[in-house]
């Protein structure tokens, strides 16, 4: 009836010599003039590619009364006199913001379970790993332009960047999060006789679900943010709007313009930390 | 009942990873019902591939294994997930999908008759949640069916794990380490629930257990297994300390305390 760990305990006992032994992590580089010649020449690099930036004092001080006069704008945003066109671009760009995201995570979904090494191999892996690869590639503003040069001027093209960029962000993120998750969870499912979709459903979902959530709602807040950006390439949207004002030199709508996008930014910021914290 | 109760019949059963490295070496197992059969031995000696070998979560290389007389090594798609549903499996306590409840996790031995869309909906047959029900009360959950697998003690989540693979009604139980993470009584109420379960449902068990005092106690016959061979068999008091050390090499087996340790 005794526990059969039977312990033979090698007795290795502490001596007691007390000599001063110090002990220094091991070196990343291990030879100390190697290792000063790196500090030395990156140190020299910074200061020959400051010097090649070209940095003009007389141009920053012929800047400062236009800064002044911007700066001087944002203490009193005039929301009023372009009030329609304000309205109207925060429309379009809400709408462009929720529409790709809810597209972007639809598509990002099946794309990162066939780029996660785990439930994906072959063929299937390489082209979904592609498809994330290239809608990272290029920056949202050059695909914006992109668009706009095929659908035209205005929202459309600013939905389908914002979806590329969705899928590529959310896909990439989403396909480590699933090749994170736990074998022994996935397995236990698979073991019952399960089919790869509800696998899936009740093995894997679990588990990466908040993280998805939390993805879906940092994205949704970016997408925001982006689409006031690639406005200003005709992509529709708010940015349009911000662009055409600054264009105008008119300062106070631009600062009206750019408090709301911040009280916008602000919002989701909290609406997303809440849903968040309830879905945890 | 029928005249044939041999559940299992693994014949010069072989698995070698990619690579070469073969880590079971042609093993012969048979197993009637009701019969509780333990393998014990070192790390990495295979006891874990042999049992996913067997419900196919890892293909075996060669052999037959027969469960009640056909064959399922090799099966693929759905006659492999057919003969899955009726091989139930326990593993360690953290195998619960962690932020289901009790009663997800316990339903999804159901899956492999449950449509797709119904699981995805969570609506079980009115039988199977009432199994799930009665389960949850056998192995002493009652009540617990709403609380989310993470919020459960070690041997509570393994209740659960037994009541998951018994709701699938399976004819054999496969037990990978059921005890590992365990504390020694706990361990113990596990194996003893483990044992009564299958004795109630007269089912085929092969559990691989760390602890050779638990096999000892709780198995009709243990196998001892090393670098992928099967190196004894018998029943639990022919399993001698020189048998131990064929077993898991040489170590001095004696259970009395190991006096005075001082240097």
């Amino acid at each position: 009836m005794s526990p059969p760990d039977a312990a033979s305990v090698s007795a290795t006992g502490l001596s007691g010599e007390a000599a001063a032994r110090t002990w220094q992590r091991p070196r990343l580089i291990a030879n100390a003039w190697i290792r000063r010649a790196a500090w030395g020449g990156g140190a020299l690099y910074l200061i020959v590619a400051v010097a090649t930036l070209g940095v003009d004092f007389e141009r920053m001080a012929a800047g400062v009364p236009r800064a002044a006069e911007f700066v001087s704008g944002f203490f009193w945003p005039d929301f009023t006199t372009r009030g329609g066109d304000i309205i109207e671009g925060f429309i379009e760009s809400v709408t462009m913001t929720l529409l790709s995201t809810v597209i972007g995570v639809a598509l990002s979904i099946p794309l990162a379970i066939g780029a996660a090494r785990n439930f994906a191999s072959g063929p299937v892996y390489l082209v979904c790993r592609s498809i994330i690869a290239v809608s990272r590639t290029f920056p949202e503003v050059m695909i914006a332009i992109f668009f706009v040069v095929m659908f035209g001027f205005g929202p459309f093209a600013g939905l389908i960047t914002l979806i590329v960029g969705t899928v590529g962000f959310l896909g990439k993120l989403l396909a480590e999060e699933i090749e994170g998750c736990s074998t022994e969870q996935i397995e236990a499912i698979r073991a019952t006789g399960a089919s790869l979709p509800k696998i899936l459903v009740f093995g894997l979902f679990p588990q990466v679900f908040p993280r998805l959530v939390g993805l879906g709602l940092y994205r949704l807040d970016i997408n925001f943010r982006e689409s006031a950006i690639i406005g200003v390439v005709g992509a529709g949207g708010i940015g349009a709007t911000l662009s055409t004002t600054l264009n105008r030199y008119e300062f106070s709508s631009a600062a009206a313009v750019l408090v709301l996008i911040i009280v916008i930014v602000l919002l989701t910021e909290n609406v997303s930390g809440f849903i968040r914290q309830r879905l945890i | 009942m029928s005249g044939n109760d041999k559940v299992l019949q693994i014949r010069a059963l072989r698995k070698s990873y990619p690579g070469g490295v073969e880590v079971l070496h042609g093993l012969d197992i048979d197993l009637r019902a009701g019969e509780f059969l333990t393998v014990i031995g070192p790390s990495g000696a295979g006891k874990s591939t042999l049992l996913r070998c067997i419900n196919g979560l890892v293909p075996a290389s060669a052999g037959s294994c027969r469960l009640r007389g056909a064959e399922i090594l090799g099966l693929r798609g759905a006659e492999m997930r057919a003969a899955r549903r009726r091989i139930g499996m326990i593993f360690q306590a953290h195998a619960l999908v962690d932020r289901l409840t009790v009663m997800e996790n316990v339903l999804s031995g159901r899956l492999g008759y449950t449509g797709f869309w119904s699981s995805w909906a969570r609506r079980f047959p009115p039988g199977d949640v009432a199994g799930a029900f009665r389960l949850l009360e056998r192995v002493g959950l009652e009540g617990y069916e709403d609380r989310r697998a993470d919020r459960l003690s070690g041997g509570q989540r393994q209740r659960v794990g037994i009541a998951r693979a018994l709701l699938q009604s399976p004819e054999l139980l496969l037990v990978d380490e059921p005890t590992a993470s365990l504390d020694p009584k706990t361990a113990r109420q596990i194996m003893r629930l483990l044992r009564e379960l299958a004795a109630e449902n007269n089912l085929a068990v092969i559990a691989n257990l760390h602890d050779v005092g638990l096999a000892r106690m709780f198995s009709d016959r243990i196998i001892g297994l090393n670098a992928g061979t099967i190196v004894f068999e018998g029943a639990p008091g022919e399993l001698t300390d020189s048998e131990l050390s064929t077993i898991y090499g040489e170590e001095d087996w004696s259970t009395e305390e190991v006096a005075d340790v001082s240097a």
